[in-house]
């Protein structure tokens, strides 16, 4: 009986001490589930899901504040993504966040109307636009994200979202079409 | 000498149909009255053009160039003035339009100046630099440049040469003709790629259903000084002209999944690139014609032609005699052979550094019909005859479901599309065609991660770099605070100093909790003041006891 009560105790207190070494030794710094998320949004740092950016949101979504169908840019794709990753049902997008655009949108300035007051500069996320005081100010498209969020700052408005222009290098090839009618027929 | 030969899994023997297109020989085209000159006739970036229309152009000037180093530059194949630049059709699975440069041929063929230099005393470095000013890309279809393959080749060290002279594909006979026309340039041409990359050895892999091939390059070997350079004759199986099936069968290696040849100190180039190598080394001439085949069942008179690059594929079709049927949608053209080759919309598309063939087929004698199949039925015959030994079926599900992950996880991209499991399939769906769009989304994939990935890491450095400017504003300011104090210790320290708002709002409360207590205009009063407050009241009272 003794033996037993000390046996018991003994591997109680050694795993105990293992466990307390890994969980020091093995602690994962942040959640890992919002860097998993984070990665699957389209990183616009648009706001249009009501967060100030990307990194934000996925927080949210991991904290259970938000659902998963409040980013536009990303589209059905994201969403299924998101239900995939977290393991939730897949949700139509919530169209009060926006639009989705198939072809993204990418900001131009009408180079003759701008006045050079760089709020637009102050505006943009990831430093797409640029200029400088009284000086014309230009869109590094490469490097837009589409956000929109120059449009409002603009005391001129000489900001246009247009869609990237589509080469013949972006040509997808299409999955052949099947008519699941005619097949049935036969 | 003679090699062990290796086979490779799977394959097809094929209905070659080659003959037709070789009776004639080779035939010289005529000059067309419009040369289309695609920008980009090559993989990897765009070129952009030199010239502006209305500029009259001579025969071999450059027209377009890029600064890449992975690009080939675009020159006029003959001499006229340049009419257009703008988007024509071009040879593209899409059917889409490119910007292409069009010259108005003026007949005089002239050429710009050459000034031949010699080459015997060129480095490696200074024979590619010159390949590359040539324009030349791989001519047996996947056009990729030559001399940046030749620069990575360098880098790496090769031991074996491998000339693909296989031409495995149905009906596509121009490396044949080739070889038998120019011999002696295709030898040259492996002599100055041994100069650069310097292998052991050297293997010429033709396919056995060519012996007049075989032939005329043994011949010009035995001329030439070429040492260790052997001509393989290879059983004709299809695909055996893929690079990796090639070097499986002369060499015995595989390429592992995911790399290249030169990975495993192997070089494969195409016949058609060493004239080209040839002629620009020797003659300082750029790559502006090749042949190509013309076959099928719709064309008159099927044969192999030296075209120039631009000339339209209608000016082509005429020169062998039109089509069998001139009917409108009565034909359907192809560029490429029946397996690997791309539907194209139109007739009006030139000829390209990549066109090694033009397929004419008479509509009714194809019998696919479009938009339709009958279900996988799991017979595994597309699994017997893949080259690359991947599981078609599992990559179909994968790429009908768009299941990029396990796509990949199949080895998707290990398919060299080559078209063999779509030609065994019973239920005739054409896999091939889901290869590509899987493919081709998952690069878009691919690249929007990329641009994503690069978005994310932009607006995190912004933050931090507004965070950064906002703690050095503060430390700046404190500084010059500290300065000032030094300077002058009357002006008070803002830091102890209380905030003027909360002492307001304080002053504010104060006085309200004193005005609370007693109305302050009762406290301290005079005599007179008193008894007039207190006849006031006396008013007062006698008003409100006043009967009414």
């Amino acid at each position: 009986m003794i033996v037993a009560i000390l046996t018991i105790s003994l591997m109680a207190g050694l795993f105990g001490l293992i466990l307390g070494y890994a969980a020091i030794r093995f602690k994962v710094e942040g959640n890992p589930i919002v860097d998993q998320i984070d990665a699957l949004l389209p990183q616009t740092q648009c706001g249009q899901c009501t967060y100030p950016g990307c990194r934000p949101y996925a927080e949210a979504i991991a904290n259970g504040e938000a659902p998963i169908n409040q980013c536009p840019p990303g589209g059905q794709a994201t969403i299924v993504a998101l239900a995939g990753l977290l393991d939730v049902e897949v949700l139509e997008p919530n169209q009060e966040h926006g639009e989705h655009h198939d072809i993204p949108l990418v900001a131009i300035i009408d180079e003759a109307t701008c006045i050079g007051c760089t709020l637009c500069i102050q505006a943009c996320p990831v430093d797409a636009i640029l200029g400088s005081a009284k000086h014309m100010h230009t869109v590094i498209a490469d490097e837009c994200t589409g956000c929109e969020l120059c449009l409002p700052p603009c005391p001129v408005d000489c900001i246009d979202m247009v869609p990237i222009k589509q080469s013949i290098d972006d040509w997808k090839w299409p999955l052949p079409t099947l008519s699941e009618e005619i097949v049935h027929e036969h | 000498m003679s090699i062990k030969l290796h086979k490779f899994h799977g394959g097809l023997h094929t209905e070659d149909h080659k003959k037709g297109s070789l009776i004639s020989g080779l035939q010289q085209a005529t000059l067309p009255a419009q040369l289309i000159l695609p920008l980009k006739q090559h993989i990897g970036d765009s070129n952009k053009p030199l010239v502006s229309v209305g500029d009259r152009v001579l025969r071999g000037q450059l027209i377009a160039d890029s600064s890449s180093a992975i690009s080939a530059p675009v020159h006029a194949s003959s001499s006229g003035i340049v009419s257009e630049i703008g988007a024509r059709p071009v040879p593209h699975p899409s059917g889409q339009s490119d910007l292409c440069i069009v010259i108005d041929v003026d007949g005089k063929d002239e050429s710009i100046k050459q000034k031949t230099s010699p080459i015997e005393n060129l480095s490696g470095a200074e024979l590619i630099d010159k390949i590359q000013r040539a324009g030349i890309v791989g001519l047996g279809g996947a056009v990729f440049p030559t001399a940046a393959k030749l620069a990575r080749g360098n880098d790496l060290g090769i031991k074996t040469l491998i000339i693909n002279g296989a031409e495995c594909e149905p009906y596509i006979t121009c490396d044949d003709t080739l070889m038998q026309n120019y011999a002696a340039e295709v030898v040259s041409g492996i002599a100055y790629l041994q100069c650069i990359l310097k292998p052991e050895n050297t293997l010429i892999g033709i396919e056995d259903n060519k012996p007049a091939a075989i032939k005329s390059i043994q011949l010009a070997i035995e001329k030439s000084p070429l040492s260790q350079t052997e001509v393989v004759s290879i059983p004709t199986i299809y695909p055996s002209g893929g690079e990796k099936q090639l070097i499986k069968i002369l060499t015995g290696k595989e390429v592992p999944a995911s790399k290249l040849a030169f990975d495993i100190g192997l070089f494969c180039q195409n016949v058609g690139t060493c004239v080209a190598i040839t002629r620009a080394l020797e003659h300082d001439q750029a790559l502006i014609s090749r042949i190509v085949t013309l076959s099928g069942n719709g064309i008159q008179n099927p044969g192999n032609w030296e075209v120039w690059l631009g000339t339209p594929v209608s000016h082509l079709i005429e020169l062998a005699g039109g089509y069998k049927i001139n009917q409108a949608k009565s034909q359907h053209l192809v560029m490429g052979g029946p397996m690997m080759g791309f539907s194209l919309s139109s007739d009006a598309v030139p000829i390209v550094k990549a066109s090694n063939n033009i397929l004419v087929m008479q509509q009714q004698t194809i019998p696919l019909t479009p938009g339709y199949h009958d279900e996988c039925v799991r017979c595994a015959k597309c699994v017997e005859v893949c080259p690359a030994q991947l599981l078609p079926q599992q990559l179909y599900w994968q790429a009908r479901a768009k299941n990029h992950e396990r796509s990949e996880e199949y080895h998707l991209f290990d398919c060299i599309e080559c078209g063999c499991c779509a030609a065994v399939c019973p239920s005739q769906i054409p896999l091939v065609q889901y290869y590509r769009a899987e493919k081709s989304e998952i690069r878009t994939a691919r690249q929007a991660h990329f641009k994503s990935d690069r978005a994310r890491l932009r607006f995190e450095f912004r933050e931090q770099r507004l965070l950064l400017k906002k703690q050095q504003d503060e430390e700046r300011r404190r500084l010059k605070r500290e300065a000032l104090q030094k300077k002058n210790p009357k002006i008070p320290d803002r830091k102890v100093e209380v905030d003027p708002v909360q002492a307001a709002l304080e002053r504010v409360k104060a006085r309200k909790q004193t005005q609370a207590a007693e109305p302050r205009n009762t406290t301290n009063l005079t005599p007179e003041q008193q008894q007039q407050i207190e006849e006031a009241d006396a008013r007062r009272r006698a008003a409100r006891e006043q009967p009414k």
